[in-house]
């Protein structure tokens, strides 16, 4: 049993990173709008052709 | 959505004799208007029409007046842009705008693809929950007038607005991030508890037991200290105030129950409540995370006051028309006010003579008629002929501001329920602390350790996780049961008091009623039909924009009027065939003929006259419709033992012939806000609980007054920020299965309340002897607690009582 020094200190060590990514998916804004971005997936398949790679790239 | 006759872009009906039509994807679809026409085209032709695919809600009409030339250019200057944009780097500047009719995420999508085609527009996002859109730009290459021009043609008119969402976002954050280290503390220390329990048992080494413990202390510290940190600073904001609230016990217990579990760990014993720490702070959060989201959704309202009043407003100057922001504006200004245009600051009427939609601000349906010297207030719309007024009051002086901050004061004040509820939370944590005492001092003669564990135990077993569990697992499982019907919960602790609610006080405009003029009855006076009376009329209304007109609106006519003149508060003169008409009030039509004005029934607020230079040829009753569903929700309150009342600010006759026709006996017309207060203050007095359902915003400082206030979502959206509940769709239903679930609610409330306390008092003496061991006293509250949640969680679902209820799918989904 002696396993359980290793696996818990593990365990807890899991769970902080988890709570570590959800605090930065939080501090960038993932969870701010829940609605827009379901719609964006459906939507941007076919994007207005004005703005292109090769004009980012200029600016 | 787009039936033959309604608009593909907008949803209006299509007027007859309008045949236009744009191109969607190669497919021709009808539109209503020269405006609808260019924003549908404008979309489609940017690549856009993919809006029409994923949209919910139709889109907002577009305006044409709002697209004008100038309107927008004033945003260039300086002072205009002092609150809405800030530098972003040397050449970009960052702007908050709030944006007029989003109504669902693709209206936000729409927003921003369109304006990231413009030159110089560098990111754009748009929050279709707030309406607020950040745009970030280069004021050189686009600027802000441009971009704000851009959104007006689309019907979304941008108001320039602080960074006032910044708060609401961090809260959401921060609230979020706690929810997630107490839910993920509860699951590991509760893993490790039941090792402990089962080692209680079946014998564990205590070496194993010490381990799980300071792990479980390890994980629970930043649980209590980051998660329940919002307990501890209410707790002590509450004893600041010298009140003890619902934080303070839930505080205390918190606090008790870990200094408690570290001293016992270090003493080697099992008697460790960590999991119990972390599970209440989880079920804790969860509750207030599901009432800030409300509270969010009801705040964000708040800024529609501020759409009231105009961004810009046309001065005078030495006979010269220039635009400036509303903020430029000094005590004196002589302004113009364009018909359609909203009232920029209070002032008199110094030139021309017009009628001004003030019914946001005073409840008052009609418009009413100002002419020189008289008084306008900002926010009111004018609606029928230009008049320019010379400013007296501004900002927050005007009397819009006045009724904002009557709002705030009227929110201040608690309703005396709410405090009840802590009052017996916190009684109950005193009495355990003095049983506590009392415990520790009996044993303390005869055997010191016994006494401290007895006490202890008496702290820990009595621990208010069933109790502090008992009244938030009911109100949100009734809350979210409420939102699924429609009516959503913005207060903590209006579901509460609307299980108690004797009275509901209606105000009469828009609540009861649909807010559409319809004609009731045609009375013909002299040798022509009803029908023919009603052509005639029609022809004259389709050139008035006056809400009357409305009521016309279906009437096909084979006539053609011309020459028509609309006489403000009179009516419309105008000639069919070569003949002369009027419309309007009887006096006014029978000023052409000579003939004494035509009588009418009591009821006149309703009746206008038509007639030609001979006679009054017929009458028309107009009425506003009583909602379909309104006399069947009255009935359910009725049966549900609620006493009815309308409180009106409207004319007294249509207000009596409402009541009368739903079988309202009590009812007040004619009364300005403070009236309406001052009868709730006075129900109030005589021990009634009084819900007050309302939709304008001089509804505001009533809403706030009642025990429990319910704004309709349709109605003014301010209405909203002083209301304890938004009814979410545009029916009247929710609140009879509102007032239903309340009181399951509260029956449950009760019942979590006794068997926490039976729980309780048959545990208390066990634990007070130095009986109760430890593995009992854990399971004991383990299933106290399971037993509330479940108890609460059959709120949820729907039972055939509901169903008798709600007749109705519910407009939830349309709500967006």
């Amino acid at each position: 049993m002696e396993i359980l020094f290793i696996m818990i200190p593990l365990g807890i060590g899991l769970a902080a990173l988890a709570v570590w990514a959800f605090f930065w998916a939080v501090g960038n804004g993932q969870f701010d709008d829940l609605d827009g971005p379901a719609y964006s997936v459906l939507l941007d398949d076919d994007p207005p052709p004005t703005r292109t790679k090769a004009d980012d790239d200029e600016r | 959505m787009h039936d033959a006759g309604s608009c593909f872009h907008c949803g209006e009906p299509i007027p007859r004799g309008e045949n236009r039509h744009v191109l969607i994807k190669g497919e021709p679809k009808p539109v209503c208007c020269a405006g609808c026409e260019a924003v549908a085209s404008l979309i489609s032709g940017a690549g856009l029409d993919g809006y029409y695919r994923i949209r919910t809600a139709p889109a907002p009409r577009p305006d044409d007046a709002a697209a004008g030339p100038d309107e927008w250019d004033v945003f260039d200057r300086p002072q205009a842009q002092q609150n809405c944009v800030r530098p972003f780097d040397d050449s970009r500047s960052e702007a908050t705008l709030l944006v007029e009719n989003i109504s669902c995420a693709a209206c936000a999508w729409l927003i921003e693809h369109s304006l990231r085609q413009l030159d110089g527009v560098d990111e754009v996002q748009v929050n279709p929950a707030s309406g607020r859109a950040l745009i970030r730009f280069e004021p050189a290459k686009a600027p802000l007038s441009r971009l704000m021009r851009a959104m007006a043609r689309l019907g979304y008119r941008p108001h320039p607005t602080g960074s006032g969402e910044s708060a609401a976002v961090a809260e959401r954050r921060a609230a979020l991030k706690r929810l997630a280290v107490a839910g993920f503390g509860m699951m590991q220390v509760s893993t490790f508890a039941v090792s402990v329990w089962f080692g209680a048992f079946q014998g564990i080494d205590p070496v194993y037991r010490d381990f799980m413990n300071a792990v479980s202390w390890l994980v629970s510290t930043p649980v209590l200290f980051y998660a329940g940190r919002p307990f501890f600073t209410g707790a002590l904001r509450d004893l600041r105030a010298r009140r003890i609230g619902m934080d303070v016990p839930v505080a205390l217990a918190l606090v008790l129950a870990y200094a408690a579990s570290i001293w016992n760990a270090l003493q080697g014993s099992d008697l460790v409540y960590f999991d119990s720490v972390t599970m209440f702070v989880f079920f804790l959060l969860i509750g207030r995370y599901v009432e800030m989201t409300a509270r969010h959704k009801a705040a964000h309202t708040t800024e529609a006051l501020a759409q009231l009043v105009p961004a810009t407003a046309r001065r005078l100057q030495d006979g010269v028309e220039t635009r400036v922001a509303v903020a430029e504006l000094g005590i004196g200004d002589i302004v113009a006010v364009a018909p359609g245009e909203a009232v920029p600051a209070d002032g008199v009427v110094v030139w021309g003579e017009s009628r001004l939609d003030e019914s946001m601000l005073t409840g008052e349906s009609k418009p009413q008629r100002r002419g020189v010297g008289e008084p306008v207030v900002a926010g009111s719309v004018n609606v029928s002929h230009p008049f320019r007024l010379r400013v007296e009051r501004l900002g927050q002086d005007t009397v819009l501001s006045t009724i904002g901050r009557l709002l705030d004061r009227a929110q201040a004040q608690r309703p005396r329920l709410a405090h009840a509820a802590d009052w017996i939370a916190s009684r109950f944590v005193v009495a355990v602390l003095f049983i506590a005492a009392g415990v520790y001092a009996y044993w303390w003669p005869s055997d010191p350790a016994l006494a401290f564990q007895a006490a202890l135990a008496v702290l820990v077993v009595s621990c208010p996780c069933a109790l502090g569990l008992a009244t938030p697992s009911a109100l949100v499982a009734g809350t979210d049961r409420l939102a699924q019907s429609g009516l959503l919960v913005a207060r903590a602790d209006a579901l509460e008091t609307l299980a108690k609610v004797t009275h509901v006080v209606f105000d009469k405009t828009g609540t009861l009623t649909t807010g559409a003029i319809a004609i009731d009855q045609v009375r013909p006076l002299a040798d022509v039909s009803g029908d023919e009376a009603m052509r005639l009329a029609a022809a004259l209304e389709q050139h008035s924009a006056h809400p009357i007109a409305h009521a016309f609106a279906e009437v096909d006519s084979p006539y053609h009027a011309e020459r028509v003149e609309a006489h403000a508060g009179q009516g419309l003169e105008g000639w069919i065939g070569g003949r002369r008409l009027r419309i309007g009030t009887p006096a006014f039509v029978a000023a052409i003929s000579g003939s004494p004005a035509a009588t009418v029934p009591a009821d006149e607020a309703g009746w206008i006259a038509l007639g030609d230079e001979q006679r009054t040829l017929a009458l028309f009753r107009l009425i506003d419709h009583i909602r379909p569903e309104a006399a069947a929700v009255l009935e359910t309150l009725r049966q549900l033992g609620i006493e009815l009342e309308i409180a009106s600010g409207d004319q007294a006759e249509p207000v009596a012939a409402v009541a009368e026709r739903l079988g309202i006996s009590r009812y007040a017309s004619r009364l300005t806000p403070a009236d309406k207060l001052a009868h709730i203050r006075a129900l109030q007095r005589a021990g009634a609980v009084v819900a007050v359902v309302g939709d304008g915003v001089n509804d505001a400082p009533v809403l706030a007054g009642a025990d429990v206030s319910i704004a309709l979502g349709s109605g003014t959206a301010l209405a909203q920020t002083s209301a304890a509940m938004v009814l979410l769709g545009d029916s009247l239903r929710p609140i009879a299965e509102g007032v239903a679930i309340a009181r399951r609610t509260a029956r449950v409330v009760r019942q979590n309340l006794g068997w926490a306390l039976l729980y309780n008092v048959l545990a208390l003496p066990l634990a007070a002897s130095g009986w109760l061991l430890p593995w009992m006293a854990a399971i004991g509250m383990s299933v106290s607690s399971l037993v509330v949640v479940l108890n609460a969680m059959q709120l949820n679902r729907r039972r055939p009582v509901d169903a008798a209820v709600d007749t109705q799918p519910l407009a939830i989904k349309e709500a967006c």
